[in-house]
């Protein structure tokens, strides 16, 4: 008997017990949909996470003072970012931009909102990627060389101040004091540094107005630089030359420790995917024992059924067929509930994974891996799970079989 | 064809050892129609399935067609079952929620025949046996005799020389019994050994000889005068 019949065969003898087959079959369509469900999630997380790194900038290294090492003194000034953005000095460094931030209660006319107000300067702007304006225009260096009074909002945050009115051109009251709303940000929604609720201000105008924090050697402190390095490649090297220039230019001897830490969106991107990597593991392998939990109900309903057909297969064997020709079609059997059962879950996995992508908004991918990964287990699930009952199947002595009631 | 000599098989039945035959010998011309009487216990169930090649024996000589059967693998059984042998059973043994014509192809798919040679000789023996109108039917859609018939053509099939029927009376009524008699009968004239187990001395009667049986030995065979 050649393998096209066993599955014929197979096939029948499924038909044959539909509700019994089905009931089989779901250990494995739910352990199946499990995984697909999960890893795809996992997956459009990952990649949801990646998006929104990427979409800060590019090749971005952010320099923050490493307040272990520093007295309790911020250590990071203009002066730092000057010697970053010397071409000379730093050539795997394109711009370079000085942040001084904190938290403010911002007051338009009749509402407040406390949020974060930022000092920076225009490259600022292009560094992160934040060159789409609703309305007005960002800071121009004029505003930075003459402490202007202006503010550029994000989205969220000119909707809280302005929610009825047109914010450029209206004034807001930082720490007391009036500025000019002379430009409002594109909507981001980015979820990583939460641009569209931050206001900003010219660098110099929050340096001697909200943040006047000096470093040790008395220079106005920022919170933190941005420096873009060159490209991906030159990103480690770029960290190199960094700790360099400010180890010399704060003074910093051999034996001693950084007195600020560094951390690059490559870094970040890793640590964030090293998460997720490991999150869509887990739940891949919770999914992965309910997959075995499948199988192990189709080993149970094959044993029942060997001995339930014990006659069938007493009759069979009468007239002629072989041990292997039994051993086949209870394989056989195992393995298309559970490949048929693997279908079914992978088309329900599918579904829920889109249903979740759309409620968490998040692109949920099931890629051709996934697909090869729970349609494998599953077949090997009906193998490994269907050799036992078989092989029992196939070695009941015919004049037993025949007997048995 | 079939010789059997000193043929002797046991049982363990729990803790008690059960001497289903204890040496018996045993020959059958081919086209003969042979009756195998005994009460029950006499052994004359594992007599055929010896000759079925269903069971084996502990210790003597089965030959069949000049092959020693005893010494066969199980798998060269299984051949000789597919190929050489029709079994008829007291209770039909046919497969449930099948098809008659499925279950007539069954020896033949196991026999390698191809899909459409295999529906041409179910057809084939299922019209011999007076079921060509009811190939579509499931044994629970068929009447006690024509569910025999179904099992016999099966047993047709693959073209055996012999049929083994073990108490293929037993469980329908006279008038049935004797229909499926006749066409046993019909199927001798066609040159096909017959071998039969009945303890209904009627039934024997229909044979051309007879051989009782009793605690695993034969004890008498006599031929049957004919009408």
């Amino acid at each position: 008997m050649n393998i096209s019949e066993s599955f014929l065969t197979a096939l029948d003898s499924l038909l044959a017990n539909k509700l019994r087959s089905v009931l089989t079959m779901l250990g494995v369509i739910i352990g199946v949909a499990a995984v697909i469900a999960l890893l795809s999630i996992g997956n459009g997380v990952s990649d949801s996470i990646t998006g929104e790194i990427n979409a800060i900038g590019t090749n971005l290294i952010i320099i923050t003072t490493d307040f272990d090492n520093s007295d309790g003194y911020q250590t990071l000034s203009q002066v730092d970012v000057d010697a970053l953005s010397d071409p000379l000095r730093a050539p795997l460094l394109g711009d370079v931009a000085g942040i001084a931030q904190g938290n403010q209660e911002v007051i338009s006319s009749g509402r407040s909102t406390n949020v974060t107000v930022a000092g920076i300067t225009p490259n600022y702007f292009t560094i992160y990627n934040m060159t789409e304006f609703q309305g007005g225009d960002g800071l121009t260096q004029t505003d930075v060389d003459t402490r202007a009074r202006v503010a550029v909002l994000g989205a969220t945050a000119a909707e809280d101040l302005f929610p009825d009115e047109y914010a450029v051109g209206q004034s807001v009251k930082i720490n007391g004091v009036s500025y000019e709303v002379v430009g409002v940000l594109a909507e981001s929604g980015s979820a990583i540094n939460n641009t569209d609720s931050n206001i900003y201000v010219p660098l110099s105008t929050a340096q001697s107005r909200l943040y006047t924090t000096r470093t040790r050697s008395g220079e106005k402190a920022v919170s933190s630089i941005t420096a873009q390095a060159v490209s991906a490649e030159e990103t480690d090297a770029a960290l190199e030359q960094i700790t360099e220039i400010l180890r010399a230019e704060h003074g910093i001897t051999y034996a001693a420790d950084d007195d600020f830490s560094l951390i690059s969106q490559g870094d970040l991107l890793e640590t964030f995917n090293t998460i997720t990597a490991t999150l869509t593991a887990f739940l891949g392998a919770i999914a992965g024992i309910s997959l075995v939990v499948g199988g192990i109900g189709i080993m149970n309903i094959m044993l029942v059924s060997v001995t339930e057909r014990t006659r069938e297969i007493g009759i069979r064997k009468a007239v002629g067929a072989l041990k292997r020709d039994i051993l086949i079609q209870f394989l056989l059997e195992s393995i298309v509930l559970s490949l048929i059962g693997g279908l079914l879950g992978m088309t329900l996995g599918w579904l829920i994974s889109l249903i979740a992508g759309n409620a968490l908004d998040i692109p949920t991918v099931v890629d051709a891996g996934t697909v090869a990964l729970a349609t494998g287990f599953a077949a090997a699930v009906g193998l490994v799970f269907g050799i036992y009952p078989a092989w029992r199947a196939a070695g009941l002595r015919p004049i037993e079989a025949l007997r048995y009631e | 064809m079939i010789h059997m000599r000193n043929i002797t098989k046991s049982y363990e039945m729990g803790t008690q050892v059960v001497h289903a035959l204890r040496g018996v010998d045993l020959d059958i011309a081919e086209g003969e129609f042979v009756a195998i009487m005994g009460p029950s216990g006499s052994g004359k169930s594992t007599l055929m399935n010896m000759l079925g090649c269903l069971d084996v024996p502990n210790s003597g000589t089965y030959t069949l067609d000049g092959e020693d059967v005893s010494q066969m693998s199980d798998d060269q059984q299984a051949r000789v079952r597919n190929k050489r042998v029709g079994f008829v059973f007291q209770q039909f043994n046919l497969l449930p929620r099948t098809p008659a014509l499925k279950q007539v192809a069954l020896p033949l798919m196991y026999a390698g025949y191809g899909r459409s040679e295999r529906l041409e000789r179910a057809q084939e023996a299922l019209r011999k046996v007076g079921l060509g109108e009811r190939m579509d039917h499931k044994p629970d859609e068929l009447s006690g005799g024509q569910q025999q018939r179904v099992a016999i053509a099966r047993a047709l099939a693959v073209s055996p020389s012999i049929i083994l029927a073990d108490e293929p009376t037993g469980a329908l009524d006279s008038q049935t019994g004797t229909e499926i008699l006749d066409l046993f009968e019909e199927l001798n004239t066609q040159g096909i050994t017959i071998i039969m187990i009945t303890h209904d001395q009627e039934v024997a009667d229909r044979a051309q000889r007879t051989i009782w049986i009793r605690d695993g030995v034969i004890v008498n065979e006599e031929t049957n005068e004919h009408q």
